[in-house]
This record gives structure tokens, C-alpha cells and sequence, in this order.
């Protein structure tokens, strides 16, 4: 075990020397965003500033306000993201980590950072990936394909409906989409802190984006260190658009999909199935 | 026919018999055998109750256990993998698939052991939807959902590492993978006996690890026959 380990960091080692002397345009631990290039050097700088007191020196989410912060802050030494535009188990594009830190994370303590100029943003990407030596040796991952809407008409979202009962969402998000599901109760992150499901009926925006787009990314990526996984080897990508149409309706919001949902509800109420265990939903 | 005919014959055979195994190396390959126990109070491993899950409940008669320490007569433990980790010439990963199944809401085995690169196959057996999550630390972490019916997830792991599964929708579920460096390794059965065979005479360094107990260093030689290796741990009930 030692010695294959002394071997994998001799080699790893080389892997780096020849990165950091190889011709690549863009050192590892930079960032690019729309043509904008970051600086970890001056991200650091920043993150001193800005993050330290949540995400800690060593980003390792300790710091000194940590403790008193539910969900904890994100630990960036294992480089374990929720937010991606790619796949479950690959790193995020710089893109992604932009949007999350300009976003910030609704219902938890990290505000959105729009504040801050691009540049400083860009930089803090740049930063961000220093702390984990897996942008090092992979990354990141090719974004998923977003097919283009389909129409959010009612055939939609009732497939949509019998999506959300056959993948068996209510088992966490509940039968309406409260987060009461039967084993809500019991989620963890990876961390093993608890951690609730989204509750729709909520009307907060999705941690990663408010869009039906992200919406959509968010149950074809999966949310990576949390319970919530990857539904892309089970839903095909035209087949994802009806469930986000579906979802729509659980939120207590003037969408399209929901003024659709209760124009027809009323006369149509009794033919639908209720979801939840031994029934096939619509 | 002569004595002396037979035993030729009966070595031809044998020579026969090693070659088709491969190209084994010319000297008699020894082995490593022996047994893991335990000293101390081992947890109480807890009745599962499956009620929330009514379609593996129902495949179980009797109540599941939970898996974290299985102990065997004698103050053995199962379930440890012990294995060569230095010693040994590291070789191309195995092409054969190791299979990983998620049958009555338990993970079948409870700890899967696979080398670095070598493909694993998950299947969901159940009538159920099962999210599958290694929360792998060295290797990415992913988590993926597989709903009754659908087909296996493949996988394979980059870097030796213990991972524990866990599958959220039922957090009774948990189970392990062993992604090792070498292919010389075994897990002890319900009698905390193991044996790795078809090692080369030569010094070998033998790890034993268990999930809750960790881990333990030995320096084995191997001879021409069998070695002995056994391992103690010292157990604590919480």
C-alpha cells in the first residue's frame, strides 16, 4: 500500500510538472467564464475577504462561523458540487460555480454574491478550484444536453404526474410535493448532516436556478453530495420537460403550467389517481 | 500399467491442468489462509423494520439485521476483506464484471470487492426505486436513481478506496465497496475464514479490513504450500 502510494504521488507529481510546464493556455487553477479570464492569485485575495468566515482557510467549509450554519458551507476540498450543468460524479464547468456564487444558495446562509464585480467573481472561481487536486487531474465534465421545450400543455404534465409517481419522487418530496415524503425524515448529505428535500409548496426558488431550464438540470445532474440523484439514465431527455411541467404545478406560483393545471383540475379531479404507494399515478 | 506410469501421467495431468489456468509463474504457487476474530463486545446489530417499504418486507420471513458487524461462532467476524498490499506484482485490472445487487432493499453482497478499473454492474431487483450512492472520497461521488426494471448502472473507480453505499430513499440500506490495487484479496465468510490463493512464494504484506473495526498489518511469507495469517480485532460495542 505505501509503496503504491509513494508510486502514485512520484507519478502525480510528474503529472503535475508536466501540466504546470506543458504549453496548455490555461493554468489548472484559473477560470474562464464567457471569455473572461480569473486569477486565482487575486480570487484569493477576495475569498479572504468574503468567504473565509464561512468556507475557512483551507476551504474545507470551517470556518469560524461553520458551526452555527445549517446547511453547512461547502466543503471545496473534496470538490463535490450540487449545482452542475454536467454530469453526476464530474466536476462543474467554471460557468456553474459563476452562477452559484452570483446566485447564491436560497433558504441557506451563502447570499447571492451579484454584488461583487465579474472580475472578482471570475477570480474567486479561479480560487475555488486551488483547493481540491481534482481540477488538476480531470476536468470538468461536458455539460448535458437541454433539448428544446416542449409545449406545457395538460397531456405534458399528466405524463409528467405518472413521471413523478414511477421514479417514486414522492418517496422524499412527498405526494404534493411538500417534502413530507415517507423518508424525508431520514435524509442525510454526505457529510451525514441532515438535510431536508425541497418542499414545492414553498414557492422559494430551486437552489440552483428558477428557471424551467435548471429545473430541468437539476434531476438530470443530480444534486452531488446530497440524497438527490441523477435521473438521466431513467428519464429520456424528451420525457424530462414533462416532469418539470408537472412540478411546476406543485408550486404556489402564476406559471403557465400551473394556470393550465387548475383550469383542468376542478372538472377532472376525479380521475386521477392519488400518488403515493401501490398506485400508478396518471 | 506401472506405478511409475501413473504418476506420470497423473503429473501431466496436473501440468496440464496449471497451464489452462493461465501462465502461471514456474514456481508452485503457495496461498494465504486463515481466520478473523474478535476480542471485546461487538455492537447489537438491529432488527430492520422494511414496514415503509411493503415490497421487500414482504421478502424477508423473518426480520433483516443490520450488517455492520457479523459475527460467527468462535467470535468470528465476516464480512472483512483481507488482502496483499504490497508484495504482489500489480497487474491489468480483471475483465470480469463484478456484479453488485440491491435484492429486498439489502445490498447482496454487503461489501463488493472490485480492482482499480474493473467494470461493476449494480442491479435493482426490487419492485422499488433505488437511488444509488457511493459516497466514494477519492474517487468522484456520484448518485444516481434506478427505478424498478431499469437496467444495470455500470461503474468503475479510478483510485483503491473503501466506499460505503448508501441508497437514501431507505437508510436502512448500507454496503460497501473494496476497490483494491490487487487482485489477491479475499472476504471471510460467516466463520471469519478467508484464503487467497495462488500466490507466488515471497513476502507479502496482508491488510484485513473491517468496516466498523478498521484495519490490520501483517507481514506473511509465503513458502511453497499454505501460509498462515490470522487476524484479532479488538472490538467495542459502540
Amino acid at each position: 500500500m505505501r509503496m503504491s502510494n509513494a508510486v502514485a504521488a512520484l507519478v502525480s507529481g510528474l503529472g503535475l510538472c508536466l501540466l504546470a510546464s506543458g504549453a496548455a493556455p490555461l493554468r489548472a487553477q484559473e477560470a474562464q467564464v464567457d471569455g473572461m479570464q480569473g486569477n486565482a492569485a487575486a480570487g484569493k485575495e477576495h475569498y479572504r475577504r468574503f468567504c473565509v468566515g464561512c468556507h475557512g482557510k483551507e476551504g474545507d467549509g470551517n470556518g469560524e462561523n461553520a458551526l452555527w450554519i445549517d446547511p453547512k458551507p461547502r466543503d471545496f476540498t473534496i470538490a463535490t458540487f450540487k449545482c452542475r450543468s454536467t454530469p453526476t460524479g464530474t466536476l462543474p464547468t467554471d460557468a456553474d460555480l459563476f452562477h452559484s456564487i452570483t446566485r447564491g444558495f436560497v433558504t441557506t446562509n451563502m447570499p447571492p454574491w451579484g454584488p461583487l464585480t465579474r472580475q472578482v467573481r471570475v477570480d474567486l472561481v479561479a480560487y475555488i478550484k486551488s483547493f481540491s487536486p481534482r481540477w488538476k487531474s480531470q476536468g470538468a465534465g461536458t455539460p448535458i444536453t437541454v433539448p428544446a421545450e416542449t409545449p406545457a400543455d395538460m397531456e405534458s404534465i399528466l405524463r409528467g404526474r405518472g413521471l413523478f409517481q414511477k421514479m417514486e419522487c414522492w418517496k422524499c418530496h412527498g405526494p404534493a410535493g411538500h417534502g413530507d415524503g415517507p423518508s424525508a425524515s431520514t435524509l442525510t448529505d454526505s457529510k451525514d448532516n441532515p438535510i431536508r428535500p425541497y418542499n414545492f409548496s414553498s414557492g422559494s426558488r430551486f437552489k440552483c436556478g428558477e428557471t424551467n431550464e435548471d429545473l430541468y438540470r437539476i434531476f438530470m445532474t443530480g444534486l452531488d453530495g446530497t440524497p438527490m440523484p441523477s435521473f438521466a439514465d431513467n428519464i429520456k431527455p424528451e420525457d424530462a420537460w414533462d416532469l418539470v411541467h408537472f412540478l411546476r404545478t406543485l408550486q404556489p406560483l402564476q406559471t403557465p403550467e400551473a394556470a393550465a393545471w387548475h383550469a383542468w383540475l376542478p372538472s377532472h379531479a376525479a380521475e386521477l389517481k392519488p400518488i403515493g404507494p401501490d398506485e400508478g399515478g396518471q | 500399467m506401472s506405478t511409475k506410469h501413473v504418476a506420470s501421467i497423473a503429473l501431466l495431468v496436473l501440468a496440464a491442468s496449471t497451464s489452462a489456468a493461465g501462465p502461471a509463474p514456474a514456481p508452485r504457487a503457495g496461498g494465504i489462509s486463515g481466520s478473523v476474530t474478535f476480542t471485546g463486545t461487538p455492537p447489537k446489530m438491529m432488527k430492520i423494520d422494511m414496514a415503509k417499504e411493503p415490497s421487500c418486507e414482504k421478502q424477508h420471513p423473518t426480520p433483516v439485521m443490520t450488517e455492520s458487524v457479523v459475527t460467527g461462532a468462535g467470535s468470528t467476524l465476516a464480512n472483512v476483506v483481507v488482502y496483499v498490499s504490497a508484495g504482489d506484482q500489480p497487474g491489468p485490472a480483471p475483465t470480469g464484471t463484478v456484479r453488485y445487487d440491491q435484492k429486498g432493499c439489502e445490498y447482496v453482497p454487503h461489501v463488493a470487492v472490485l480492482h482499480v478499473g474493473q467494470p461493476l454492474e449494480i442491479y435493482n431487483d426490487d419492485q422499488t426505486s433505488h437511488n444509488i450512492h457511493p459516497l466514494a472520497k477519492a474517487n468522484a461521488e456520484w448518485n444516481k436513481s434506478q427505478p424498478a426494471g431499469s437496467p444495470p448502472i455500470k461503474a468503475t473507480y479510478d483510485k483503491p478506496e473503501f466506499i460505503a453505499v448508501k441508497c437514501n430513499v431507505h437508510p436502512w440500506m448500507h454496503g460497501y465497496f473494496a476497490v483494491l490495487g490487487t487482485t489477491h484479496f479475499a472476504t471471510t465468510d460467516g466463520n471469519g475464514k478467508f484464503t487467497i490463493p495462488d500466490l507466488p512464494p515471497g513476502k507479502y504484506t496482508l491488510i484485513a479490513w473491517h468496516e466498523r473495526f478498521g484495519t490490520q498489518t501483517q507481514e506473511v511469507t509465503v513458502g511453497g504450500g499454505e501460509a498462515k495469517a490470522d487476524f484479532v480485532f479488538k472490538a467495542l460495542p459502540y
